[in-house]
């Protein structure tokens, strides 16, 4: 095999996340790509590519060719440089990343933007909702009466069922969350909720009810990637991405061999782990894909945290800021927000806060290695990203 | 909003249930494929149509209480994970069933029902739903 570059990031910005009704999805591309443009210390003239990463503009905002637009508002179309947008559902923000990385890592580029963003609140009520069906597979589930959140709500029963867990465990997630957004300025929701409260919220789709559930927002999120040579030369700080893995299920939660289980994570994880020559126990905090509070449940699992069934052994040892193992000190998908398309790209934006140690009143301590897991739906698709140590 | 021709070529599968079987491995395929994820490249052209009995059980449920707008009339509705006798298992509605006496593992069958609504003047669809055994 070819001696490859390591992939670092050098700059990273991020949008507010939540209801930004005076802001468009061109806007919030631009404003989180400058931050990361100025945080890189670079100009936009060393970037050489661009990928654009977004989930539903086409159907929400009937706007496609994102990465065009991205490029053409940051006023960097006259540069020329190849700008297209990747969409993997829920996980694009992370697949773009990923192109990005394996773009440096091919050696044909040296400095590499992500720019995510999605404008979700566009639409109302159950509107958005319809929009929301294209995640899953809509002949089949959509079709007959099928939402992300019921698609979940499926998983969640059996799981609770079989493994005896009583609705709080699932719930203990969402309050960490919420926790842990109350000390980030750029998450939706800074309030703290109790577990009370969290009982009690509005049903959606039983077992689960809007605590469990992330919201619609609006946000961007961006990243500058580069290789150690270029890094080098430049005189520049990096975030290393240690790793990068991506595995693929079927498409419709019926088909797959578990409701509970997504091998997609399973694999991808074992593949990160592996490339990165790390155990889970040298993970200092991890943002996992609790777009609905059991699949943070499953996360845990399937990254290989807990024994399946067994999340619940990891909630009771701590996830909180100064627990064994912290989780999501962004204040994750149900507090910080999930923007789709760009949530992934959020996730690098804490780490490499995390990791630099500017993250402020959520500082991990002695945050060093932070693992990032983006799923697409129901569990399609799962990407694992370990980034930092050195 | 459905188009007509989306929702007419899918007609054979959502009315009568038809399966793919595949003619190297005899797995049944709901919703049908042409391409058996067994036997890969062994079962291209041996896909064949087989009538399922609509008879199963269910694997898991839920109460949905926010509908996308095409089932805003049918709110709150049952939509539940169906593991049918054959051996695949599908996405569909139990109705006229009490909400209590839900329960995985419980028998149901098939029967056809309107589907959905796309809007004013949209197509009505029709297709599968379940009842309690």
């Amino acid at each position: 095999m070819l001696l490859s570059e390591d992939v670092y990031i050098i700059g990273s910005g991020e949008t507010k996340f939540g209801e930004l009704w005076e802001r468009s999805l061109r806007e919030l591309a631009v404003e989180a790509g400058l931050r990361a443009i100025e945080s890189a210390g670079i100009y936009s003239k060393d970037v050489q590519l661009l990928y654009g990463s977004n989930s539903l503009g086409g159907t929400i905002n009937s706007q496609n060719d994102i990465g065009s637009l991205i490029a053409d508002f940051s006023g960097i179309a006259s540069n020329h440089i190849p700008a297209i947008r990747i969409e993997a559902s829920s996980a694009s923000g992370a697949a773009a990343v990923r192109e990005a990385y394996l773009g440096i890592k091919s050696g044909e580029y040296d400095c590499v933007m992500v720019g995510a963003v999605e404008k979700m609140t566009d639409l109302y009520g159950t509107e958005m909702l319809d929009h929301m069906g294209t995640l899953l597979d809509r002949e089949w589930e959509a079709f007959f009466g099928g939402t992300p959140a019921a698609m979940a709500a499926l998983s969640a029963r059996k799981y609770m069922l079989d493994f005896k867990v009583p609705k709080e465990k699932l719930l203990s997630i969402s309050v960490n969350d919420h926790n842990n957004a109350s000390m980030n300025p750029d998450a939706q929701y800074r309030n703290k909720i109790t577990m009370e409260a969290a009982m009690e919220s509005t049903m959606v789709a039983e077992p689960l009810n809007m605590m469990d559930c992330s919201p619609m927002s609006d946000g961007a999120a961006a990243l500058v990637l580069c290789s150690g040579s270029f890094m080098r030369k430049r005189k520049l700080e990096g975030v290393k991405i240690m790793s990068s893995a991506i595995s693929q299920d079927f498409l419709a939660l019926h088909s797959r061999r578990s409701i509970y289980t997504m091998d997609s994570t399973v694999l991808a994880a074992r593949t990160a782990f592996e490339k990165a020559g790390l155990k889970q126990k040298d993970i200092s905090f991890a943002e996992i894909h609790n777009s609905y509070s059991i699949y943070g449940m499953t996360a845990l699992e399937d990254l290989g945290f807990a024994e399946k069934g067994r999340a619940r052994d990891v909630i009771d040892a701590g996830i909180g800021l100064a627990d064994p193992l912290p989780i999501n000190p962004s204040g994750g998908l149900k507090a910080k927000g999930n923007p789709i398309g760009a949530v992934g790209v959020g996730q690098f934006v804490e780490a490499v806060s995390q990791i630099s140690g500017k993250a402020g009143q959520r500082q991990v301590k002695d945050a060093r290695i932070g693992l990032l897991h983006n799923v697409a739906g129901t569990g399609s698709t799962s990407i694992v990203h370990i980034v930092g140590g050195a | 909003m459905g188009k007509l021709s989306a929702v007419w070529r899918e007609t054979n599968h959502r009315y009568r249930l038809v399966a793919h079987q595949c003619g190297n491995c005899k797995k049944m395929y709901f919703p049908p494929r042409d391409i058996c994820p067994d036997c890969h490249r062994e079962s291209i052209g041996k896909m064949k149509e087989k009538q399922l009995s609509g008879n199963g059980r269910i694997e898991s449920f839920t109460i949905v209480h926010d509908a996308p707008s095409a089932f805003a009339r049918q709110r709150p509705y049952v939509l539940a994970l169906v593991k049918l006798d054959e051996g695949p298992i599908l996405t569909a509605q139990i109705v006229d069933s009490d909400f209590s006496e839900l329960e995985a593992g419980k028998k149901v069958r098939a029967v056809f029902r309107k589907i959905r609504e796309d809007g004013k003047g949209g197509i009505i669809q029709y297709g599968y739903k379940f009842v309690l055994e």
